[in-house]
């Protein structure tokens, strides 16, 4: 399937989905003035991954910055991700924040206690 | 030429009466994306020049964006004829030795009121534990709202600054009301 590549703004993050290269990873700020517009072809992407996912399947997200209604699009990304991991394909989220942001760290830890899928916790 | 306009003199007066308050921006007018985007970006370059702590320059990044997106995703809720709803509100940014204070304005009608109200009290009420369980309860739970928000602004600028929420609602002539919001971040560590 075709590769989704965006990328990043001042208020959209960077988006590397590459099921050929076996990338996914979202970096960057998320802020966007309609973030069902902005996330529903990512999503749409997902489901489609999700009917012939790679045997391993690792998601890394490493945002400086996102707003609440953003916060609720990576929990669906990452419940969508959780599906295919029900579905039988190993997943893991690799969650990086900065050292110094608790916030972000605190949001990851929040994160992996819904989400059923193994995290890794990543400062940098 | 001196001029006797008296715009020009109260140019003067406003400005000292903001370096007085600590008011390091003020703006009434449209909120829309755009400024937005200008208003956050244009802060944080700010407290960079002054070297602020980066844990505070993300929480004070943090309350303005949702602050600012409150008044754009609900400015227009009323009644379009009426210029209080047409997307305007007023935004401060004030700091002092302690704290940044982050204020917005903008107006609401009665049934808006009672449910900011509402919203806000129980907000208040929780503590630290009680707030980030009920943020990612909303988050499993709830779903973007027609308005493209999540209804977790309050309860994570609450959460993320460990201030309450002051608020204050003012009656305006046409029985609908302005909304005033504060939000504080303590400076010191």
């Amino acid at each position: 399937m075709d590769a989704l590549k965006l990328k990043g703004t001042e208020d959209t993050p960077t988006v590397n989905f590459d099921a050929g290269a076996n990338v996914f990873e979202l970096s960057g700020k998320s802020m966007p003035e309609n973030v069902a517009a902005f996330y529903s072809p990512i999503l749409a992407w997902i489901d489609e991954y999700g009917k012939k996912p790679n045997t391993e399947t690792v998601v890394s997200f490493k945002l400086e910055y996102f707003n609440t209604a953003s916060s609720k699009m990576i929990m669906d990304i990452m419940s969508k991700f959780e599906d295919i991991s029900n579905n039988g394909a190993k997943v893991k989220m690799k969650w990086h924040y900065l050292e110094v942001d608790e916030d972000m760290l605190e949001a990851g830890e929040g994160y992996s206690e819904i989400v059923e899928v193994p995290f890794e916790m990543i400062s940098y | 030429m001196e001029s006797q306009n008296s715009h020009l003199d109260s140019v003067y007066t406003l400005y000292q009466d903001m370096i007085k308050r600590g008011f390091t921006l003020i703006y009434e007018g449209e909120v829309n994306h755009q400024i937005t985007k200008t208003f956050t970006s244009m802060a944080d370059e700010n407290m960079g020049k002054v070297s602020e702590d980066d844990s505070v320059r993300k929480k004070v990044y943090h309350v303005m964006v949702e602050c600012l997106q409150n008044i754009c995703k609900h400015a227009d809720d009323g009644d379009q004829s009426d210029t209080a709803f047409s997307g305007n509100g007023i935004f401060i940014v004030g700091r002092d030795d302690a704290a940044y204070h982050i204020i917005s304005g903008n107006a609401v009608d009665p049934a808006q009121k009672e449910k900011i109200t509402q919203s806000l009290d129980f907000v208040n009420s929780l503590d630290k534990d009680k707030l980030k369980e009920l943020y990612f309860k909303k988050l499993k739970e709830g779903s973007i709202s027609e308005k493209g928000g999540a209804g977790l602004g309050f309860i994570d600028m609450v959460k993320k600054t460990g201030h309450k929420l002051e608020y204050h609602f003012d009656q305006l002539p046409d029985g609908n009301f302005f909304f005033i919001l504060k939000s504080t971040i303590s400076r010191n560590k």
